[in-house]
């Protein structure tokens, strides 16, 4: 870098101390974020000797998947010990029914809120949304007693129903914003075609509903899957999702507690939406922009 | 206080090159437009000169100070944007004084600057109002209101009134001459409108692709234009241009295709060589009705179209084989497929090179 | 219209009608969810808090009787408490921590989107994940207290999660962890709509950048703040499964909160209606933090907005 006396040309780059500070806190952040993703791994690739000693965030020193194969297979969540696959399984039968039931029934009833006059659709999404912000055990209860009445309760059948009815007010939302925004002159166009309700459904809006889809399945795979309590009061104890099972398994063992099984099946719960975000990326961000930003 | 020198600017993003060897002198109270079409760099420069992006090679200096390497708010320069860019947050008492008041300016000082700007820019009653609250043309006046209260010697405009609709901008564009009037800043101006640059200008810098192609005062620009470009560019309705070559060992007649035009009192800046392809321009308003008096050349047309404007009329006819329009009187009762006389006097025409298309 | 027939109020009506239909049909089942699942089941609930239910309904009436029960109830005072301290520090925790992520973020570093990944993460994650993961770290005789005393310092201490003054704030450093990334985002969406002229008049008006993320950036998105705000809010009176996982409650009952209390008296407890009472306390305190916001964003008639 020549000391010119005379400025001309660009100007000398400064490295700053308020740039040091912006990256010093981005890494310190980072690390705080990155730590107890770190542990969970590291942990559960080590022995339960080596544990023992207390050297939580260092690398394993002989490392094993022996505690991801007991977890999978022979770990005990509750009465038996058939590892948490069994979870795994219970969830991905859940969650596919449900996924497709809600987003079907959400952009449908989007759809029907959006385009057409519908009297009373606009108190209907009013109440759908309030009822989005109260907590589940205010409804929890008589929807159990309802279930039972009907035979839903303990089933498949019945959690599918239940992710339904919760994931309503969210998949309204992000249809009927979503639909809002598309110009009105298609639908026009289509109704004086002498297309119906149904029709311009099929032909028109569902080919165009492609990002919004991706947006609603993103969210509800994660959020489904992330259940607790859902899945605790209304599966059945044969259809406990992945993350009651992991429950069981960390926090109700008798004896002694093997913290690299643990930290295993905690992996192996956390696998599936975690890489549903790494994969869709930018899709989970406009995900939480569409629903956190509303009307 | 309020010069402005540009040297050897060279400016470009990545291998881009936007700008390359500029230079150019402002002198202190000078009202210059930097005038040209989208991408010619005339914003580009504008913003280096602010100091709001790099430059690769040359200086710039204000006020006889290399601020080069200088942060924008120490360069004595106030800038209004296209789109205002107001605090919005803020009333327009806020947005004046916010600046000073983070620089510690004492506050009667801050309340003196206020109130003499508002009271230049018609601001009082706006005072209390948030930027969502006033039009586009008194937001504009707000924006101008900011860069004066910093008391600075240079003022910037980018491109301020393209937001606005066609009636506010020419109310707008009046203001800004009578502030000039009245402050006499050296005020350095962004447009594409020539309307604009026309009027306000003391001196307009046609640019195209990064290069300057003619400064001049308005005056020069329009009846004198440097090159094809520039000759083009200015004027609405547009020069009327005609292929032709110099004949004649001074130039002496332009023959086009059909006829020949006298050359003989048009003041060639250097003798032509004979036979050099030309392109002959002609401004609507420079062409009359009627039959040719002594040393004019003379032609007649058919009228194809007839567009009256109100103030004048806009006749179309063919001459040389290309379209000709003329600038007629606005009570002129010539009809679509009328033969008209028209006749134009050479010495105010503009002769270019075919090939250069550099003014001869 | 054209020439009228007989009838024209009737068959115009019909027409309209049978254009609806279908749409009306297809709100069918919203309609019902909404009125049976939400508000019948929250009716239904409120009801039951006025009975003496135990382990099934019974539809008599005792008054408020269960609601001074609950008022005398330990565990639920306790819970409400918990619930209180976490709230405040978990929202503010987020917002600050969502907002630094933010701005610094904005300022054109180098590693932005890996950083953005990095900090959005944990939201992917079940509560229970999250609960499971921080228990682990925060273990006293093997996670990070002894990490730190390995470190050369024999004396520190972080067993708060064991001691039961201290047990709350582990769940709010868990909670923060987990939801940070979602404030940091829509933050961010708030900041990136800044026009990139406003930061050029800032810049010839001699703004400090602090000064203008204080001043003028933070009005700008303070509906988004509120959101957010709101939003973390909604959470805190659902939390169940981060304290089910991290703590189950205790040590003893140090760590309860008003949705495990809740759960525990309607299912396993068989009390349904001291349950159900406590329900309705929850459920008339997330309507009362509500309302005001939902009357400022939607009920009120909007003045001079752009």
């Amino acid at each position: 870098m020549s000391l010119a006396l005379t400025p001309a040309g660009p100007k000398p780059q400064h490295f700053s101390v308020a740039r040091l500070g912006v990256y010093a806190f981005l890494a310190i952040s980072a690390a705080f974020f990155l730590i107890p993703l770190w542990v969970m791994m590291m942990t559960s690739f080590k022995t339960m000797d080596e544990i023992r000693l207390g050297h939580i965030l260092s690398l394993p020193a002989n490392p094993t998947l022996a505690a991801w194969f007991k977890a999978w297979s022979s770990a005990c969540t509750g009465l038996a010990c058939n590892g948490i696959s069994v979870g795994f399984w219970n969830s991905v039968r859940i969650l596919v029914p449900s996924v497709i039931v809600s987003i079907f029934v959400g952009a449908l009833t989007g759809y029907a809120m959006s385009f057409w006059r519908v009297r009373g659709a606009n108190a209907l999404f009013a109440v759908l949304l309030v009822g989005a912000f109260i907590p589940y055990q205010v409804f929890l209860y008589p929807l159990v007693r309802i279930f039972s009445m009907i035979g839903l309760y303990s089933s498949i059948s019945g959690i599918v129903v239940i992710h339904v009815i919760f994931g309503l007010p969210l998949m309204t939302l992000l249809f009927r914003n979503y639909y809002s925004s598309l110009p009105v002159e298609l639908f026009n166009a289509a109704r004086v075609d002498g297309a119906g309700f149904v029709g311009i459904f099929r032909h028109v809006i569902l080919p165009m509903s492609t990002p919004i889809i991706i947006v609603a399945a993103i969210l509800q795979v994660t959020g489904i899957w992330n259940d607790f309590i859902l899945g605790l009061t209304f599966a059945g104890r044969t259809n406990q999702p992945m993350t009651v099972l992991l429950n069981n398994i960390v926090n109700s063992t008798q004896g002694e507690v093997e913290y690299n099984v643990n930290m295993a099946a905690t992996v192996l719960t956390a696998l599936v939406p975690l890489t549903v975000y790494l994969v869709s990326g930018r899709w989970f961000v406009r995900g939480i922009a569409a629903g956190a930003v509303k009307g | 206080m309020g010069a402005v020198s540009v040297r050897d600017l060279a400016i470009g993003f990545g291998d881009v090159s936007v700008i390359n060897n500029l230079s150019l002198e402002i002198t202190e109270g000078e009202f210059i437009v930097l005038l040209g079409p989208s991408g010619c760099g005339k914003s580009t420069l504008l913003n280096a000169i602010a100091g709001l992006i790099d430059i690769k090679q040359g200086q710039v200096w204000i006020d006889s100070k290399n601020v080069t390497w200088a942060e924008p708010k120490d360069r004595g320069i106030g800038m209004v944007f296209q789109s205002y860019s107001l605090y919005p947050r803020m009333s327009v008492e806020q947005n004046l004084s916010f600046g000073l008041r983070i620089a510690g300016t004492p506050k009667d000082e801050i309340a003196a600057r206020v109130a003499k700007a508002s009271k230049l820019l018609q601001l009082d009653p706006l005072l209390k109002r948030k930027p969502s609250e006033l039009s586009g043309g008194q937001r504009q006046r707000v924006a101008i209101g900011r860069a004066l209260v910093r008391n600075v010697g240079v003022f910037l405009f980018d491109e301020p009134l393209s937001n606005l609709d066609a009636k506010l901008r020419n109310e707008l564009r009046v203001e800004i001459k009578k502030l000039h009037q009245d402050i006499g800043n050296t005020m350095i101006y962004v447009t594409h409108d020539q309307i604009e640059a026309l009027t306000l200008a003391d001196r307009i810098a046609v640019m195209k692709s990064g290069v300057i192609q003619q400064l001049a005062s308005p005056h020069d620009i329009y009846h004198f234009p440097a090159n094809l470009f520039v000759a083009g560019f200015i004027g609405s309705p547009g020069m009327n241009f005609i292929s032709g070559a110099l004949r004649g060992s001074q130039g002496v007649a332009c023959d086009y295709d059909g006829g020949s035009v006298d050359m003989s009192r048009y003041p060639f800046a250097r003798p032509p060589a004979e036979g050099t392809r030309v392109t002959l321009g002609v401004r609507p308003e420079h062409i009359d009705l009627g039959d040719a008096p002594a040393g004019a050349h003379g032609a007649r047309g058919i009228v194809s179209i007839v567009e009256p404007m109100g103030a004048e009329t806009i006749l179309w006819t063919t001459f040389a084989g290309k379209s000709m329009t003329i600038r007629a009187d606005g009570d002129s009762t010539v009809k679509v497929g009328d033969e008209i006389a028209f006749w134009f006097d050479a010495a105010r025409a503009s002769v270019f090179d075919a090939t250069s298309g550099e003014r001869l | 219209m054209t020439s009228a027939p007989a009838n024209p109020a009737p068959s115009r009506l019909r027409a309209r009608l049978r254009a609806q239909l279908p749409a009306a049909l297809a709100l069918a089942p919203a309609a019902i969810i909404v009125l049976v699942a939400y508000v019948g089941a929250m009716v239904w609930t409120v009801r039951l808090s006025f009975t003496s239910s135990k382990m099934l309904p019974v539809f008599d009436n005792v008054g408020f009787a269960q609601y001074q029960r609950l008022f005398n109830t330990e565990r639920f005072i306790f819970s409400a408490w918990h619930i209180l301290i976490f709230g405040v520090l978990f929202i503010a925790g987020c917002l600050v921590l969502g907002f630094l992520l933010a701005v610094f973020i904005d300022q054109r570093v180098r590693f932005e989107g890996l950083l953005r990944t990095i900090f959005l993460y944990p939201f992917a994650m079940s509560f229970i994940v999250t609960g499971l993961v921080w228990q682990w770290f925060l273990n006293p005789e093997l996670g990070l207290q002894k990490v730190v005393r390995d470190l050369g310092f024999p004396n520190f201490s972080f067993d708060w999660i064991v001691d039961q003054n201290l047990v709350v704030y582990t769940l709010v450093i868990a909670g923060v962890w987990q939801s940070s990334g979602l404030v940091m985002a829509i933050m961010l969406a708030g900041l990136r709509g800044i026009d990139s002229e406003l930061w050029k008049a800032t810049r010839i008006d001699a703004i400090p950048t602090w000064r203008v993320y204080v001043s003028i950036v933070l009005p700008m998105i303070a509906p988004m703040v509120v959101t957010a705000a709101v939003l973390l809010a909604v959470a805190v009176a659902k939390l169940y499964d981060l304290v089910v996982a991290m703590t189950k409650g205790g040590p003893g009952l140090s760590s309860e909160v008003p949705a495990k209390f809740i759960m525990d008296n309607l299912f396993e407890r068989s009390n349904v209606g001291l349950g159900t009472a406590a329900a309705t306390v929850l459920l008339v305190t997330v309507i009362a933090i509500l309302s005001p916001w939902i009357y400022a964003e939607h009920l009120r008639p909007k003045r001079g907005r752009r």
